[in-house]
């Protein structure tokens, strides 16, 4: 049981896909204009890894190692493509505002990432963790992204505004600004890492 | 289980076999998404309409007409009827002079010509600066809010432009998208004239 844990865990915070690995920079810096775009993002990216993670890690023995990367590829496209159409055909608001994100997550390496790391040398249930756990730790990391860069932008935190937007860096909105919240991101996440590991110590 | 070795009939039969089951799964949930996927985008549309256009009780959508304007733009009259009178129109139309991509625009016209209201149904212009096209052209401050004026009495065309005598507030720091906005406007005036002049014969 503790292992399991293990599996999730690592994903969420010593080796997070975004902050630690720094896997899938294109969707991270390119959806994170707001917090609830990273937010449903990160969530829709997660609910792909743990299906094409379970689905990999059950026919990775019928899957010969030199065609590997296709099969992988075919079994997650095909996974993003039920998605988008679900989205557009029984949830139209969420359509509306994440639409052109879900075509994304194909090219996403976190998932090639998962499945070539984790998922084709491990069990179902581990896979499916361990996608759980990176899922987790991508959202995390784009929500937390994506409300620095709306709250320092346009002076509002997942739509509510605090303060008026006139105020707002629109640099931070821009893609100069997801570069620079990204960094200063990554710098406190090695900070609290570190505490964290001399805690164990 | 063994994993299966790298020899060519095991990888064909291999990819071919998971290609066909993702064929098959995709298939099958676009039959399955086809009807509400249509349903949804017919619903968004009426409901643009009804948010632009003044009242009506027939099906704009089946009284639909389409016309070329001189900019060689194609739009659509959505025309409104009460009790049988002509009561104005919602009109879709685009414009591809934006800062980046297309932008589509669904105005609502009052049987006077004046522009009832709009709403900018998609656009891929800079956040923080274009973006604000739906909510800047409505703000009564100033010259910017184009509602209640007509393309016919004042000269739909920013301040900026001289030439063109313009007398409506661009937006701030994003001319260009000002200007494919009130383009598009102008577009959708005259497609709803051309209607308008057909509807009176």
């Amino acid at each position: 049981m503790k292992n399991k844990i293990r599996i999730v865990w690592q994903g969420i915070l010593p080796s997070n896909p975004v902050l630690v690995l720094l896997l899938g920079m294109c969707a991270t810096l390119g959806t994170t204009s707001s917090a609830t775009n990273g937010l449903m993002m990160g969530l829709s990216t997660a609910g792909v890894l743990v299906c094409s993670n379970s689905v990999i890690s059950m026919i990775k023995s019928l899957v010969p190692d030199k065609v590997r990367i296709p099969v992988f590829i075919v079994v997650i496209a095909t996974f993003v493509t039920m998605l988008q159409m679900a989205v557009s055909a029984w949830l139209p608001a969420l359509n509306a505002s994440l639409g052109i994100f879900i075509p994304l997550i194909v090219v996403n390496c976190i998932l090639l990432g998962r499945a070539e790391a984790f998922a084709s040398r491990n069990s179902v249930v581990d896979s499916a963790l361990d996608g759980l756990g990176c899922g987790i730790g991508f959202t995390l990391a784009l929500t937390i992204l994506g409300a620095v860069r709306e709250l320092l932008g346009t002076g509002s935190l997942f739509g509510f505004a605090l303060y008026p937007e006139d105020y707002g860096m629109l640099l931070f909105v821009l893609a100069p600004g997801a570069f620079i919240a990204l960094g200063y991101v990554i710098a406190l996440t090695n900070v609290l890492l570190r505490r964290l590991c001399k805690g164990n110590n | 289980m063994k994993k299966l070795s790298s020899t060519l009939p095991h990888m064909v039969l291999s990819l071919g076999l998971v290609s066909i089951i993702a064929a098959g799964l995709l298939g099958g949930m676009y039959v399955l998404t086809k009807e509400p996927v249509a349903a949804q985008e017919k619903q968004a549309r009426i409901s643009a309409i009804k948010q632009v256009a003044p009242e009506f009780d027939n099906d704009p959508e089946a009284d639909a007409r389409e016309f070329t304007v001189a900019s060689g733009v194609v739009c659509t009259v959505y025309p409104a009827f009460l009790d049988g009178r002509f009561n104005g129109a919602a009109v879709s139309t685009s414009s591809m002079d934006g800062f980046a991509g297309e932008i589509r625009v669904m105005a609502g016209f009052t049987a006077s010509g004046g522009v009832k209201d709009y709403q900018v149904l998609s656009h891929a212009e800079t956040p923080g600066l274009g973006s604000k096209m739906q909510l800047w052209f409505r703000d009564p401050k100033g010259a910017r809010s184009v509602l209640g004026k007509s393309p016919a009495t004042t000269s739909f065309y920013v301040v900026k432009d001289t030439e063109q005598k313009g007398e409506i507030d661009g937006i701030t720091a994003a001319t260009i998208s000002s200007r494919a906005f009130l383009g598009a406007l102008r577009d959708a005036f005259d497609a709803y004239t051309k209607y308008s002049k057909e509807n009176e014969k």
